[in-house]
Order: structure tokens, then sequence, then C-alpha cells
């Protein structure tokens, strides 16, 4: 509302996406005291675009991610998506035009689920593998650069008796080196933020600061929420009239 | 408890051979090839380079107690005391595990001559799909190495990439092939090329109501487009062969075969036994030299 957010939600998207849209969106109905009938434009992105059945305008997905990073922090330079199963990096300008982009949705050990899968190996929640490895002091290489070896050395680490935190900062240095490399491929500008669910982990921000050479790294609080607040921004501009839809 | 239930599907039987037409005292010179791989363990032992006897384990965590493990299993059915041995090489991903090994070699090396021996020196291109690594090796009518490429940094078209699926889909590994085939009809391959985005798309694929086998079918069809790729950076001059242990998946090289438009040498022997036994004769040529 007047291009400030007033509420937002999350959900896993499950094997249901229309469950998954309708609870997110209840999440943030709630959070913003109002109601369905109250929303006066719709953008949708992400890979399930088109399944938002609500939606006035459908946004791509880098649009989506330079125009949310850029609402958190005015002066983001770069803008680092961070999904389960792609990232994406944006280079923006001054006016927060897009200057260059690059994606990488072919290998997971450069995603999320990276660290899903480790996480699983390690009998650890996701949640808790950033709090965890924030715990480490020691620099452990990953040696394989696939997550299925590295799972595979993992649990050689394991049997090797390495401490938990000390394996997850090694996989969370793994990541951040490989998502530095798509970085560097289009070059660094500052200010640099990270969005994404993978957002979240505060350990790979910390490995992105240190693999980046970056004092700081800008990470807004709802991190998942990234690109969904960059289509809430297009829709909102978006000239397109609209009638209110009764949901 | 919940561990010791679990089932493992990636397992295959362990086996080791002797041959009954060859008797060891006979020969000139015994020697050793172990070949260490990150999956599976082999060794080979040769009479005056006849193979008298093999074996094939899983590697486990430990590389130098898989050479002691592989070689104790090989001579658990043979009657010849290790020191007769003349020379012994190591080579694969644990060569330098080998602690008995007289000398280690490259596992390239070993395999084009192991290809040579097992298919004849007709074999030009040689395909070996181990448990982590795919190479091309182009060789000579000797076995000799002229050209190679190798990935070993994705799991994609790899061994461990099928145990993946094996376990996700609680097929037991061997009967991927054969099961890959019950399907009506041939579907398209699965999307991903990468083996954790491959399995997340299977699992979808099955709440959508696809069977296993229309599953394996699609896995293994991307699984022979990505060895294809490989494949073609090398490119194949025929005589083509097949060595490694996805070697034994149907559901994959009967598949693969009409892509590379070719069609492969046959081998009585079993093709994970390629490097072990090349490195058994590496050993040889050198007990002639001295």
């Amino acid at each position: 509302m007047n291009n400030q957010i007033i509420g937002s939600g999350a959900a896993a998207t499950g094997f249901n996406q229309q469950e998954a849209v309708a609870r997110s969106l209840e999440e943030a109905l709630c959070n913003a005291g109002v109601t369905r009938d109250q929303i006066t434009k719709t953008g949708s992105t992400g890979s399930g675009r088109k399944a938002v059945g609500m939606a006035d305008i459908m946004v791509n997905d880098i649009m989506a991610i330079a125009r949310g990073g850029r609402y958190y922090f005015n002066n983001a330079g770069t803008v680092i998506d961070i999904g389960a199963e792609d990232v994406k990096v944006v280079r923006i300008d001054n006016d927060g035009a897009i200057m260059d982009f690059t994606i990488n949705e072919k290998c997971a050990a450069g995603a999320g689920a990276f660290i899903e899968t480790i996480a699983r190996a390690l009998e650890t929640p996701v949640s808790e593998m950033g709090p965890l490895s924030l715990k480490s002091g020691k620099r452990i290489p990953i040696n394989a650069q696939c997550v299925v070896f590295a799972e595979s050395e993992v649990i050689g680490l394991i049997h090797a008796k390495t401490a938990r935190h000390n394996i997850i900062r090694a996989v969370h240095d793994a990541l951040a080196s490989r998502i530095a490399s798509l970085v560097f491929r289009i070059g660094l500008q500052e200010d640099i933020v990270i969005t994404g669910g993978v957002g979240k982990n505060q350990g790979v921000a910390d490995s992105m600061k240190r693999e980046l050479n970056l004092r700081k790294i800008y990470v807004p609080e709802r991190p998942e929420c990234g690109a969904a607040t960059g289509a809430a921004i297009m829709a909102s501009e978006s000239t397109l009239k609209t009638i209110p839809k009764a949901l | 408890m919940a561990e010791n239930d679990k089932k493992e599907y990636w397992r295959w039987t362990e086996s080791n051979w002797k041959n009954p037409d060859i008797r060891w005292k006979d020969a000139e010179y015994i020697t050793l090839g172990i070949d260490v791989g990150s999956v599976s363990s082999q060794a080979v032992i040769m009479a005056d380079s006849q193979i008298f006897a093999y074996g094939n384990t899983r590697t486990g965590s430990n590389s130098p107690d898989s050479a002691r493990k592989v070689l104790g299993y090989t001579l658990d059915k043979v009657d010849i005391p290790e020191d007769r041995v003349d020379r012994c090489v190591g080579t694969g991903y644990g060569r330098v595990n080998v602690p008995f090994a007289d000398n280690a070699v490259t596992e390239i090396a070993c395999h084009a001559r192991g290809a040579n021996f097992i298919y004849g020196p007709e074999v030009k291109t040689v395909l070996d799909i181990g448990g982590q690594d795919i190479k091309i090796i182009r060789c000579d009518n000797q076995g000799r190495v002229v050209d190679f490429y190798m990935n070993d940094k994705c799991a994609a078209g790899t061994g461990r990439g099928m145990e993946v699926f094996a376990d996700i889909l609680e097929v037991p590994i061997v009967e991927i092939g054969e099961r890959s085939f019950q399907v009506e009809e041939e579907p398209r391959p699965v999307s991903h090329t990468c083996v954790v985005y491959a399995r997340s798309e299977a699992v979808n694929l099955l709440r959508k109501g696809w069977s296993t086998e229309r599953v394996l079918a699609a896995y293994c069809r991307a699984m022979a487009e990505r060895i294809c790729s490989l494949v073609e950076r090398l490119g194949v001059i025929s005589g083509f062969a097949v060595t490694g242990g996805m070697a034994k998946n149907q559901g994959v090289m009967d598949r693969l075969m009409p892509m590379i438009g070719l069609e492969p040498m046959h081998t009585e022997w079993d093709t994970q036994i390629a490097g072990a036994a090349g490195a058994a004769l590496i050993a040889y040529d050198s007990c002639l030299i001295e």
C-alpha cells in the first residue's frame, strides 16, 4: 500500500502450488489486516507464476528480484537470489535498471538443494544449519564439486569424527564459492543483497561475505519474499485497469 | 533400529572367479592388478598374461583396507600363496592406497590395456562408466592410450547417480535395467540432468501417478543422453566397447547404443575388471623387461 509493505507471508510450495499460494496469501492478509477483496492489483513471479490464478500481471523472475532487492536496500547494486533449485544474480545500476544477470539452474551444488541434502545426511533440521555453522572457527575444504559426491565426502568426515558445525560451515563455504564464481562472471557491484529462502541461513551469508571479500552483506528480514515484493511493486505500477476480483 | 531395517538397494553381489583351465604353477610370472575405485574394487591375478582369478567387492570408506579386502576375497578361491606374486600394480581412485603394490599406474592407461584384453585388439574407443566418473578413451591396437576425456565432477550418468535412484524408487540396482523396459510406451527422459533435481522430479512423477517402471525408463533415457553427450566430446571410432559397472545396466546401455549409432563390442568377461586386468598386464610387461 502506497509502495510500503504492510504484510507478507510464505509457505513451502510442496506438491500443490495453488495451496501454497493460498496459504502464503492468508498469512500476508493476516499480517496486513486487510481482506482479499481489498487487493487491487496482483503480480506473480517464479517458476509457478502461471499457477497463480488471481495474478493481473506475470513478472519475470529477474525483474522481480531486482525490484525486490532494491525495495529493501535502495543502494542495492547486485541482488543474489538463492533458491532451492537455482541461483539468480542480477546487477543493477544507480537507477535500479538491470545491467546484467546470470542464472544457474542446472546444478544442485550451487543452490539450496545442497544444504537440504547435507542437512538430511547430518540428521539436522535445515533451520539449524545456519546457527550451527556460525560456531565453527575451522575451515575444511570439500573436494567434491557435486552434491551427490559431497554427501559421500561428508559421511566420510562424520566417520572421521569431524565436528558437525565444522562440516556445516564447510558446506556453506563450498556453496558460497560456487555462487561467488557466478557473481564474478557478471561483475560485482556493491551493495550486495541476498534474497531467496537460503538468505535465511546466516551461515551462508557469512560465507558469501568472505568469498566476495565484503565488509557488509545485506539480507532483508524475510529474504524469501524478495521476488514476491518485486512482483507486488510492479503490479502496483502496472497501468492495466483492474476491477477488484471477488476471490 | 531403523538403520538395521533399511534395505540397501544399491547393493550388488560381490563376486570372485577362478579359471578352471589354468594351473598357476605352470606359469613363469604371476602378476597382480588391483583397481580401487570410489565405489567398487577389483583384483585380477594373471598367470603369464592369462586371467587366473579375479574378485569384485564394494570399496567402503577406507581405501587401504579395500585393496587388502578385495585381494583376500580373490585369493579365497585359489591356492596361490601371496608371496608367489612376482609383481603388483595398483590403480584407480585409491591407487596410492594399495600399500603392497610395486608401483601405481593411471587408471586411464590400465583401462585401455584392460579393454584391449577383454575385448580384443580391434577396440579403439573405450567408454568406462564407473562409480563416480565417466571416461572415454581412444586407444591403439596394443591398448595404449591415444586420447581421452574424463568427467569426474558430476554424478549424472555415473554408478552413484544410479544408486541414488535405486534408493529413492526402492528398486534393487541390479533390477533397474529389466524393470525400466516394463512400460507400455517409452516416456520422454526426465528434464533434469542433475541427479539431485532428477530425484525431486521423480518423486513428483510418482505422485502424479507414474509407475516406478516408467520413472526408471525416463531416468535411464536421461542418463543415456547425458553419457552420449560426453562421448561426443571425444568422438567415437568403431570398435566401441564399454567397461565398468554401468555396462551391466541394460536400461541405460540399450537406450545409449542407438544414440551413439554403433554396435558395441561384446565380451564374456566381467566389464568391471578391465582396470585391474590392465594393471596386471602392465605388471606382467615389467616382469618381461627385467
